[in-house]
């Protein structure tokens, strides 16, 4: 359990939490989410008693970290994977990490196992690719087996595998009733991970709460249907107070479902070509919701001088509803 | 590196094992492990070993070959003892090299997240780096003095003018070269305490123990000479001298002012290192 309380940290003139309050139950993944310098590291590095708050106060299991007398035992934390000295091989600095806290060997080679690099152990760790860091850094904070756990933007430089990897395990952690607290900036990417949300921006909450709930507030979903007779549907649509508008040369609708609609354009007869439910994607949802708090905005671009970003608006309703 | 389905996450340690937990000879094991196995320390006591001892051999020949030439005053104020720990002057170097690097190679890296991650306790961790450090220069030290001294007393002894360590004072001064490398590492440790940052450090500390020390003696008048007297390696390297000149403290005091020059900077970063942002 992971209390946030009043927390605010000042960098000079730059405010990088501002009165932040939230709380990490355990069972469950706690998403971090926020866009760059939105504080998320500030107050993960705070809670982990690496940096000072100004104010307020971040608590795990009722106390302050830096007062624990097992520290490995109740918080295993990844904050940046390249934190470590490169010139020591994968086992020996593991060994460190391990000894400092009383913990023997046979844990080491465990979480060696355990993250799949018992094959480089004996390497040194400046050869290791960004995946292979993430892996290693995940089985420091595995040794001491700790209850609460703690990942600034772990899936960064991963690839799929990886990505998808570190997904199942922060979900088999939650599921063995730990607390597990994961940022990200990136909103389709908790959207898969989450059970819950802490939305900040600008050292600010936005929102607190279940995914879902997240998704259900932030999208605004709405039918589309294609037919030949799309007049005549938006007709009838408007008979039963539905208002609809013609889109990219769609029917745009709110206030029915998919099957309402088929069945409507079934009874009188019109043919339909397409029909489909659309939700307005998580990334929008979350850009919405934090568009005042974004530190370094960018302008609208010239038309057609960007390619679609990879996880932009997507039309299908798979991955919004995980 | 294909694992992609997760299970024995419990495995081993048991959550809750009473027996894990952090304390200072445990986080000084922790640091002995962290100190033999990154190369730089192999390197640098490697440098004090070869340059203590081969300085010392060189010295000690050169004065064995001008003795003949060398005025009588030069010969009264001969010392066989500290002219085969002369080497000192560049091991001193290296010990205070490897001292900001114990300290400083942690925030180089980021590794000090990491560790104070693992240890958030910062001051049981000052304290096993410092135990670790100074026991493993303090021997190391120790030998490479009674090596020096070895090393150098045979192109003396020819002439009868060698010392052997049952004569007063020399037992003290090899044992004092042992002290001097200990305190010299430390003073390296406690201005990477200070600084965080290596190559500041290093630059700090061989200025201070190398060049400021002896440029010292151009300074003029009484007070120019106290401050001669006090510099830091200038007062700390009596401790492995068996004769004092009028101007210099006698050994045990010199020691002692040589280590208030690493104890008030290790002081001040000990209170700056529980405050500071890591």
């Amino acid at each position: 359990m992971i209390e946030v309380r009043g927390l605010t940290k000042r960098f000079g003139s730059t405010l990088a939490v501002d009165n932040l309050s939230f709380d990490v139950p355990p069972g469950v993944v706690t998403g971090f989410l926020g866009p760059n310098g939105a504080g998320k590291t500030t107050t993960m590095r705070i809670l982990l008693g690496l940096d000072r708050p100004t104010a307020g106060r971040a608590l795990v299991d009722g106390r302050p970290y830096a007062q624990s007398r097992a520290p490995m035992r109740e918080v295993g934390a990844l904050l940046d994977a390249k934190d470590v000295n490169g010139g020591r091989t994968a086992r020996k600095h593991l060994l460190a990490l391990a000894q400092s806290n009383g913990i023997g060997r046979r844990r080491v080679d465990e979480v060696l196992e355990l993250v799949g690099l018992q094959t480089v152990a004996g390497k040194r760790i400046k050869n290791f690719s960004l995946g292979m860091s993430q892996r290693l850094g995940i089985a420091a904070a595995m040794l001491g087996n700790p209850g609460v756990l703690v990942f600034d933007e772990p899936v960064n430089g991963l690839d799929p595998e990886g990505i998808l990897w570190i997904r199942n395990f922060m979900r088999a952690l939650a599921s063995e009733g730990r607390t597990v607290l994961v940022s990200s900036h990136l909103m389709s990417e908790m959207a898969q991970t989450a059970d819950r949300l802490v939305v900040i921006g600008r050292g600010k909450l936005i929102a607190e709460g279940s995914t879902d709930d997240f998704i259900a507030r932030g999208s605004s979903n709405h039918v589309r249907a294609r037919s030949p007779q799309q007049s005549r549907l938006a007709a009838l649509l408007a008979e039963r107070g539905v208002e609809s508008s013609e889109v990219d040369g769609y029917l745009e609708l709110r206030g029915m479902t998919c099957a309402e609609v088929g069945d409507l354009a079934a009874a009188n007869q019109i043919t339909i070509h397409e029909l489909f439910e659309e939700r307005a994607s998580l990334e929008d949802a979350f850009m919405e919701l934090t568009r005042d708090s974004v530190e370094y905005e960018s302008h609208a671009p010239l038309p057609g001088q960007f390619a679609a970003p990879p996880d932009g608006p997507v039309r299908s309703s798979t991955e919004a509803t995980r | 590196m294909s694992t992609s389905t997760v299970e024995p996450v419990t495995s081993g340690a048991d959550r809750g094992d009473d027996r894990i937990g952090s304390t200072l000879p445990r986080v000084m094991r922790s640091e002995w492990t962290k100190l033999t196995s990154v190369r730089s320390t192999g390197w640098t006591l490697l440098a004090l070993v070869a340059a203590t001892i081969g300085l010392g051999i060189l010295a000690s020949w050169g004065t064995n070959h001008g003795w003949p030439q060398m005025s009588a005053e030069d010969r009264a104020r001969f010392d066989p003892v500290s002219t085969s720990l002369s080497g000192l002057s560049l091991g001193q170097l290296a010990i205070a090299v490897l001292g900001v690097l114990v300290v400083s190679a942690e925030y180089s890296t980021g590794g000090i997240r990491t560790t104070l991650t693992t240890v958030p306790n910062r001051m049981r961790l000052l304290t096993a780096k410092v135990l670790v450090f100074t026991s493993l220069s303090f021997v190391i030290g120790l030998i490479t003095s009674f090596a020096a001294f070895y090393a150098g007393q045979p192109w003396f002894s020819k002439r009868g003018i060698g010392a052997t360590l049952g004569q007063p004072g020399v037992l003290r001064a090899v044992i004092g070269g042992g002290l001097y490398v200990a305190a010299s590492g430390l003073f390296g440790l406690a201005i990477g305490v200070l600084l965080r940052h290596t190559a500041g450090s290093i630059t700090i500390a061989i200025a201070t123990l190398f060049v400021l020390a002896p440029l010292t003696q151009l300074l003029p008048g009484a007070w120019g000479k106290a401050i001669v007297r006090y510099f830091t390696s200038n007062a700390g390297q009596q401790i492995a001298y068996t004769h004092q000149h009028g101007n210099y403290l006698t050994p045990w005091v010199g020691f002692g002012v040589y280590c208030l020059w690493w104890a008030v900077p290790l002081a001040l970063g000990a209170w700056l290192m529980q405050r500071r942002d890591a």
